[in-house]
């Protein structure tokens, strides 16, 4: 036990007297999660459209009230015919065209049914996808506003391929990805180097050569770094109540069981890491290629998992990060419980256990 | 005869904050001669030499090296000093050939002369048949004699040696110290730090640093005679004991 | 009386199968107990693959090794609980306190700085104003007695020291073997290495290493002993000339610089006055030629010239 506290403090005085990591290290999060939070959002504000409205009843003007009175679109043409579309497009003056069948409520009274077609400019497909997105879910809303008043379901469908993407508000979707890229940077970051660092200076030999388990040694260069994680999980969960208005929908407690979960995932990533690496800088870029690429690439925050082609698709089930982002939307932004979540919990403690078993048969009681 | 001074030192002084690392040293060194420069860890060497190769300005003083100022002409110094150290001597990953390429071509040699400079250099060296050879896969001694020649391969006017022969074998300890006669023979100035107390016989002057100041200056046998010992090892203790300070 | 260390047959090869580097080639010798016992060779000889084979850290390709009477291989955990070590560049914790780098060995040696205080004081004191001071800012000097301290402070019964005294200065390196003397006299059996070959003189015995193959174990007396033919030490006033000349010279079978001297050994059938006809015919002033004794440079340098 003392050898245990005693290696615990030692990685303290390391992580505290090294001033300009501790810097970084509490620092990152905070600007990181600011700048995806205001600078990098993909939410998109006032959007010119143009409208076509080929049946001028109550439901159309209804719906193009709307459009106009959310903060993503200004309806700034109406249109008179089909042929009006192309060129409106051609000019550039609007990102989206909004056109509306003849004769719309009526058949939405009679039949039920109705369509409504969007057409947006998709030379910049990602901002395409977004706003007809926003549109869909603002057509949504007024059709599930006409159905409080009746019985029989009203449907009105509007014509796009539609994507998964939940949320209206961009910033939503970067507190959980922030979250996940900064827990994995640093905790198996972090860790890999600390116990590398020990094989730089030599100091790897001393301690092998002493009576230290390496279950014992494997634990103590651990625990700081999960310390240190959860300090900054807590960073990040206050900038963004705090600076983003992004809420913990959920339980905060379960939130909290679920990072540490991941933070453990992670430390063992690093562990491992560790194991086949020999110089800081080894250690440090192999964690950022191996690491920070995937969660980027394939955690699904930043593109859609479900729109890759299915190899990609199969290898992001092995990102840790992917799990934990899940867990995170659903947790946090959804507010769902632990029985919306155990599936994928159970994937990360799998992982971390295999991890840890590797990491602690591959660890080396000698050099080479 | 009126030797040439090549290195010419008044007062030099470094300080970082309170601490004065090297405390108004001056000193000449001649052309041609092997200036042995000795201290104990922390005396302040180090610093001094870099002053003097021109990587570091220093506080006061005056100092000139191959008749540039150590203020202003650094660049002119560095054309004109070859440095070579235990720890960096040359590219482990790239071979004998294109090791001496490369530093020729960093002191702007042409093609013509590089090439004919580098084939007697392996001739001389016994080294032909390794050219293609990584460094990495030679034995240290080779690594430093090599190191040495590549260091002086632009003709410089002084080479700068930090502890060249440290943990190398005796035998090529002593042809390391040949390469230095021969190169002091073609007139080339050689400054040379060394713990091996022995060498510090080899030189034609030595001087002893302690505590930032240069606490004796002389030929070997002078130093001998006047601290009344049999070798230099005994002079250095001496000297070295009264030291109050220590640090890297 | 008990044997502390026994090395039989040890070989250890670095690389591929396409190119293998011999580090230590059929290695064997055994170190009494309370012996200090020196592994005397240059860089690249094999002293360090020879420490940590015996500290249990490399697996030797061939032969056997133990320590204090326990196989390295079979019983490491065992060794690992008996020996002190101090690697070779072993820099300590240098954002650390020398404070807090000896406790922090102590305990993980389960044990505690008061406990073997008394092994560790004579060089403790010395470090001792500067205990608040992170290891960093040390000197050499001290950064080795605190290194040492941290080695000794759990009582090894035997203590590796790889190179302990490399770039440290003249000074430092006579205190440091002045505790090592004090240390033997505790009863601790110490094997050290060093490159440095005036240092040989300081231990019990010794075992020249050179590229992998002991070339001599014994007494540093002894060694000496078995130098072969007489050696001359000579001067003139132009020493460089003088070495050159004399390695031309026919009847010279091996000339070295030697501090202020050169030392020159004859062939049997040379003698000092036609080498001095020779010299004066080379136009050397001021020779001054006798007798001298063979230090273990000497006896290194003439062993490598054999092999």
């Amino acid at each position: 036990m003392k050898q245990f506290i005693i290696f615990v403090k030692k990685e303290f005085y390391h992580i505290f007297r090294d001033r300009k990591s501790l810097l970084i290290i509490f620092l990152m999060p905070i600007v990181q999660i600011i700048l995806f939070g205001f600078a990098l959002t993909n939410e998109i504000k006032n959007s010119n459209i143009a409208v076509l409205d080929n049946s001028k009843d109550e439901a159309t003007v209804k719906i193009i009230q709307r459009l106009d009175a959310s903060r993503y679109f200004e309806v700034n043409t109406y249109l008179h015919s089909q042929a009006d579309i192309e060129n409106i497009f051609k000019s550039g003056k609007v990102r989206m065209v909004v056109v509306f069948p003849p004769n719309f409520y009526q058949s939405l009274l009679h039949s039920n049914k109705a369509q409504i077609q969007l057409l947006a400019d998709a030379s910049d497909p990602n901002t395409a996808t977004t706003i007809t997105q926003y549109a869909t879910n603002i057509i949504n809303d007024y059709q599930q506003e006409l159905n409080g008043q009746t019985n029989i379901p009203y449907q009105i469908q509007p014509q796009l391929r539609m994507l998964y993407n939940p949320q209206l508000k961009g910033t939503y979707n970067f507190v959980p990805g922030v979250m996940t890229m900064i827990l994995v940077l640093i905790a198996a970051m972090m860790t890999s180097v600390a116990i590398v660092r020990e094989k730089e200076i030599n100091t790897m030999e001393v301690i092998l050569v002493s009576p230290l388990k390496p279950l014992l040694f494997i634990v103590s260069k651990a625990i700081p770094y999960i310390f240190l994680s959860l300090v900054n999980l807590i960073t990040i969960l206050i900038v963004s109540v705090s600076i983003l208005d992004v809420p913990v929908n959920g339980n905060l407690f379960l939130l909290m069981a679920e990072s540490l979960l991941f933070i453990i995932t992670s430390v063992s990533l690093g562990l491992m890491i560790s194991n086949f690496t020999k110089t800081q800088q080894e250690a440090q870029m192999f964690s950022l290629m191996s690491l920070l690429l995937p969660t980027l690439l394939l955690g699904g925050f930043m593109f859609p998992i479900e729109s890759m082609p299915w190899p990609l698709q199969a290898v992001s089930n092995i990102v840790p990060s992917k799990w934990f982002y899940l867990i995170v939307k659903d947790v946090m932004i959804k507010g769902l419980g632990f029985s919306q979540v155990w599936k994928e919990s159970l994937v990360l403690v799998a992982m971390s256990l295999v991890l840890l078993f590797i990491s602690f048969k591959k660890f080396k009681t000698r050099l080479a | 005869m009126i030797k040439e001074i090549v290195i010419k030192a008044e007062g030099l002084t470094k300080r970082f904050g309170d601490f004065i690392a090297v405390n108004k040293i001056s000193f000449n060194v001649e052309k041609g001669e092997i200036f042995g420069f000795l201290g104990a860890n922390g005396a302040g060497k180090t610093t001094a030499m870099r002053m003097l190769c021109g990587l570091s300005i220093p506080s006061s003083g005056k100092a000139a090296v191959a008749g540039f100022d150590v203020y202003k002409q650094t660049e002119n110094i560095k054309q004109n000093i070859g440095y070579m150290s235990q720890k960096f001597s040359l590219y482990e990953d790239l071979t004998v050939k294109e090791n001496i390429r490369f530093y020729a071509g960093i002191y702007g040699m042409g093609r013509a002369s590089a090439k004919e400079k580098m084939n007697n250099l392996l001739v001389q060296l016994k080294m032909s048949n390794e050219e293609n050879n990584l460094v990495k896969s030679l034995p240290l001694g080779w690594k430093q004699k090599l190191a040495f020649s590549v260091a002086i391969l632009h003709q410089p006017k002084i080479v700068f040696l930090d502890e060249p022969t440290g943990g190398v074998d005796p035998v090529t300890r002593r042809e390391f110290w040949n390469l230095i006669y021969d190169a002091a023979e073609k007139g080339i100035t050689v400054f040379v730090t060394t713990h091996y107390m022995d060498e510090a016989e080899y030189c034609n002057r030595v001087s002893i640093m302690v505590d930032g100041v240069i606490e004796a200056l002389d030929t070997p046998s002078n130093l001998k005679k006047n601290y009344k010992a049999a070798s230099m090892d005994e002079v250095f203790l001496q000297l070295a004991r009264g030291a109050k300070r220590s640090s890297d | 009386m008990m044997i502390a260390i026994t090395v039989k047959n040890i070989v250890k090869t670095y690389g591929t199968k396409k190119e293998t580097i011999t580090a230590l080639d059929d290695i064997s010798f055994e170190v009494n107990g309370g012996e200090l016992f020196g592994i005397i060779g240059p860089d690249g000889a094999g002293k360090t693959s020879l420490f940590r084979i015996l500290t249990t850290l490399l697996l030797p390709k061939g032969g056997t090794a133990s320590v204090d009477g326990f196989d390295v291989v079979k019983d490491y955990k065992q060794v690992r609980n008996r020996v002190g070590y101090m690697p070779g560049r072993f820099s300590l914790y240098q954002d650390l306190s020398v404070e807090e780098n000896l406790e922090f060995f102590a305990t993980i040696f389960n044990t505690s700085i008061q406990e073997n205080y008394n092994l560790i004081k004579e060089i403790y004191v010395q470090i001792e104003p500067f205990k608040k001071r992170r290891a960093g800012k040390l000197s050499g000097g001290m950064k080795q007695k605190l290194a040492l301290c941290c080695a000794l402070i759990h009582k090894p019964s035997v203590l590796f020291l790889d190179e302990p005294t490399t770039g440290v200065d003249a000074v430092s390196r006579k205190e440091f073997w002045d505790m090592l003397q004090n240390l033997k006299k505790q009863g601790i059996t110490i094997l050290v290495s060093t490159p440095y070959m005036d240092e040989a003189a300081l231990c019990d015995r010794v075992a020249l290493i050179q590229l992998g193959k002991i070339m001599s174990i014994d007494t540093p007396q002894e060694i000496v002993k078995s130098f072969k033919g007489q050696l001359w030490a000579i001067r003139s006033t132009k020493m460089y000339a003088l070495l050159k000349d004399l390695k031309q010279y026919e009847g010279t079978i091996s000339c070295n610089s030697f501090g202020e001297f050169h030392h020159l050994l004859l062939k049997d059938d040379a003698n000092e006055k036609e080498l001095l006809t020779y010299l004066n015919q080379q136009q050397h002033t001021g020779i001054e030629l006798k007798k001298t004794a063979p230090v273990i440079e000497d006896c290194f340098m003439q062993l490598m010239n054999k092999n």
